[in-house]
């Protein structure tokens, strides 16, 4: 068996895995779910430790991919996955847009700080205090802060260009840190061999430092796709943007009593849109193949 | 017919620009505006700000559009601006980005207060709350008095004043009402997180008989809930109405002007929904299920929401004016809430010019000087209510 071919088998094998673990709980599980310190007669008391089991709750799985097929609103409106799709691909477009300020970002600042020391000093604590700002207060403030830019300056803010900028703020964080370490990377040896070649800073980064960094900076930027996915998502959701896969999540799992398999449609579309972003990342991999030695596996 | 309504505006705007701006002239040179028509330059283009997608809590815009009333009344081109939640119609409004606002009497009235904005309710098209709070028969909870020691659900964002106005009538606060934050689903009231919980008549107590009961292995009925609606209590509040910028009405007769003909099309449009309630859900089913990422819930919930807004607009007084009594009852509401955080909607009575009957009672003067007149009642249909509402 080639290794493609178990690679697939086992890909299968887990999502599988993942169903039959759904569809036995549910099977096996208390329809009312198991809750703790319930006081009796008093409504919501108590604190749920297993989830409850009943179809509104957690739908059959099959329920779930039947809906896909089952128009979106009813009536003779297109069938849910293709709402999905399109909305997962813009989300997906922005959070691209999001990726790619949050590399140039995250790439110039980790530049900036391996070059000059100071700049690390000074900068390096701000980058990791920046990350602990919760989203869904700051993405509001980004969004009325473009609005407002835009009325000044007699020109539309998309609310789209909030979403991206939001994304660029999680995805630069890995990246920045990345590039600070591996610009760093190369051995005393080899630096004191390029001076001794009288190489400038120019040279020695094009030729030696960007070469070492490629294993720090290939995980740096998958998790900077992901970062951005998550933070398109809840940008969306926070700032109410629509066409997007959060915010089409939110408006179904609103309707979600009488339609409780619906929901999950986008949720799917999600993780298929984290993946399509890894798997993007991926293929960047391949093209930097021999300056790849000693990556660990991320 | 599957359109959308961008293309079908684009296109009436092209192939009626020339000729709708003849007979905005007409309009407003025919009298119809007190004779300062020779002041200004009519407007044609408005912008419309609604609360929430499309659905048909505002079929009689979308019908205006459709039917062509926007057209009759000299209006080439007029934007109806859904929000997803991410736009609040007053402030929309205040920030210049719309002409006109549809949003609860109580939230603006905060607003108002709160920064100190001049906005003015022209139509009061809800003459009624439609507001109401659902438990199960056995909960034994039949009146808001009832609320006291039980797990009472609300949805927050200015749309839970009601709920505590209606306890404050009944002297409960939040020490004796436990309130918990419910979702747009009802699945909190179904899984016994709270005993009773918030619905609008023509949307979430829908989506509630739209869900099989598990005993029965049918849709829940009516006979299965206690429904407590708040238009029976003291909390009653105005609800969607249509607001204009205070300053703009007083100082610009373009803007005076475009508000009466603006009226004009949406009493058409609502008196269309009125007579064809079938019909205008199924257009705006159709609207909503082309507009962008606005995923209604399907025509037969559409169907049920025309037939529930329909009864809370026409409840026997005059389309859109604003009835002083209930107004009253909401300030005097308004006055008297206090959340579960201790905070007041408003403080001080409104300012006068918070409503202004002049431009409703204006528009329904010259449409019954056309013939169209807006008395007689909406006779209600049945809806039968289907899984889901598809």
């Amino acid at each position: 068996m080639s290794r493609r071919t178990s690679a697939i088998l086992w890909g299968v094998l887990g999502v599988l895995a993942v169903v039959l673990l759904w569809e036995g709980y549910k099977a096996l599980g208390p329809a009312e779910g198991v809750v703790i310190g319930a006081v009796p007669g008093e409504a919501g008391s108590g604190v749920l430790i297993l989830p409850r089991t009943h179809d509104r709750a957690m739908p059959h799985v099959w329920d779930m991919v039947a809906r896909l097929f089952a128009p979106t609103s009813g009536g003779s409106t297109p069938p849910l996955w293709v709402s999905v799709l399109g909305a997962a691909g813009l989300t997906l477009g922005i959070a691209a847009v999001g990726w790619v300020i949050g590399v140039v970002v995250g790439g110039v600042l980790g530049a900036l700080m391996q070059r000059w020391r100071l700049l690390e000093w000074g900068l390096l604590p701000w980058i990791v205090v920046s990350q602990t700002v919760p989203l869904i207060a700051f993405a509001p403030i980004v969004n009325s802060m473009g609005l407002q830019l835009g009325r000044g300056g007699g020109f539309e803010w998309p609310q789209w260009v909030s979403v991206a900028v939001i994304a660029s703020y999680l995805a630069f964080f890995p990246v920045a840190i990345g590039v600070l370490r591996g610009l760093a990377a190369p051995d005393r040896i080899h630096l004191d061999l390029l001076r001794s070649y009288a190489a400038g800073y120019g040279a020695t980064l094009w030729r030696l430092r960007l070469p070492a960094a490629v294993p720090y900076l290939l995980p740096a930027l998958r998790l900077a796709a992901a970062n951005a996915v998550v933070g398109a998502v809840v940008a969306e959701v926070s700032i109410g943007m629509r066409g997007g896969i959060g915010r089409m999540l939110l408006q179904l799992a609103g309707q979600a009593s009488a339609d409780p398999a619906a929901p999950w449609g986008p949720t799917f579309g999600a993780i298929a849109l984290g993946l399509v972003a890894a798997g993007s990342v991926a293929l960047l991999g391949l093209g930097l193949r021999r300056y790849r030695r000693g990556e660990a596996t991320a | 017919m599957s359109h959308s309504i961008r293309r079908r505006l684009g296109a009436v705007a092209a192939a009626t620009a020339a000729s709708a701006l003849v007979l905005a002239g007409c309009s407003a040179g025919g009298g119809d505006t007190g004779g300062d028509s020779g002041d200004f330059e009519p407007l044609t283009s408005i912008k419309l700000q609604l609360q929430w997608l499309p659905q048909a809590q505002f079929a009689g815009y979308y019908l205006a559009q459709e039917e062509g009333y926007f057209e009759e009344e000299g209006f080439t081109d007029v934007e109806i601006v859904p929000s997803g939640g991410d736009i609040v119609p007053q402030d929309a409004l205040v920030a210049g980005d719309v002409d006109f606002a549809i949003a609860w009497v109580p939230k603006v009235l905060g607003s108002i207060e709160g920064s100190g904005v001049e906005l003015t309710d022209i139509a009061q098209v809800f003459q009624a709350s439609g507001t109401t709070q659902v438990s199960f028969k056995d909960s034994g909870i039949t009146s808001v008095a009832d609320f006291e020691g039980k797990r009472i659900g609300s949805w927050g964002f200015g749309n839970e004043w009601e709920i505590f106005a209606a306890m404050a009538a009944e002297g409960l606060d939040s020490t004796t009402v436990s309130i918990t934050t419910q979702d747009f689903s009802m699945n909190a009231l179904l899984d016994g997180d709270v005993d009773a919980a918030q619905a609008m008549t023509y949307n979430e107590l829908a989506q509630l008989l739209e869900t099989v009961n598990p005993a029965t292995g049918e849709l829940y009925t009516l006979d299965d809930l206690n429904v407590i609606s708040y238009e029976d209590t003291q909390g009653a509040m105005l609800q969607d109405a249509i607001w204009a910028d205070t300053a703009r009405l007083a100082d610009d007769p373009a803007y005076a002007d475009a508000a009466v003909r603006f009226l004009k099309a949406i009493t058409k449009g609502w008196l269309y929904a009125r007579d064809n309630p079938e019909d205008a859900a199924a257009k705006v089913y159709d609207i909503a299920a082309n507009a962008e990422a606005a995923f209604p819930v399907g025509p037969v919930h559409q169907l049920w929401q025309m037939n529930e807004v329909n009864k809370l607009i026409w409840t026997g007084g005059t389309f859109g004016l604003v009835d002083s009594a209930a107004w009253d009852k909401t300030v005097a509401g308004a006055l008297a809430a206090v959340n579960q955080d201790g905070l007041h909607l408003i403080t001080a009575d409104p300012p006068a010019s918070a409503y202004s009957n002049e431009y409703m009672q204006k528009a329904l003067d010259e449409l019954a000087a056309e013939g169209v007149t807006v008395d007689g009642a909406y006779t209600p249909i049945d809806v039968v209510l289907t899984e889901g509402g598809q």
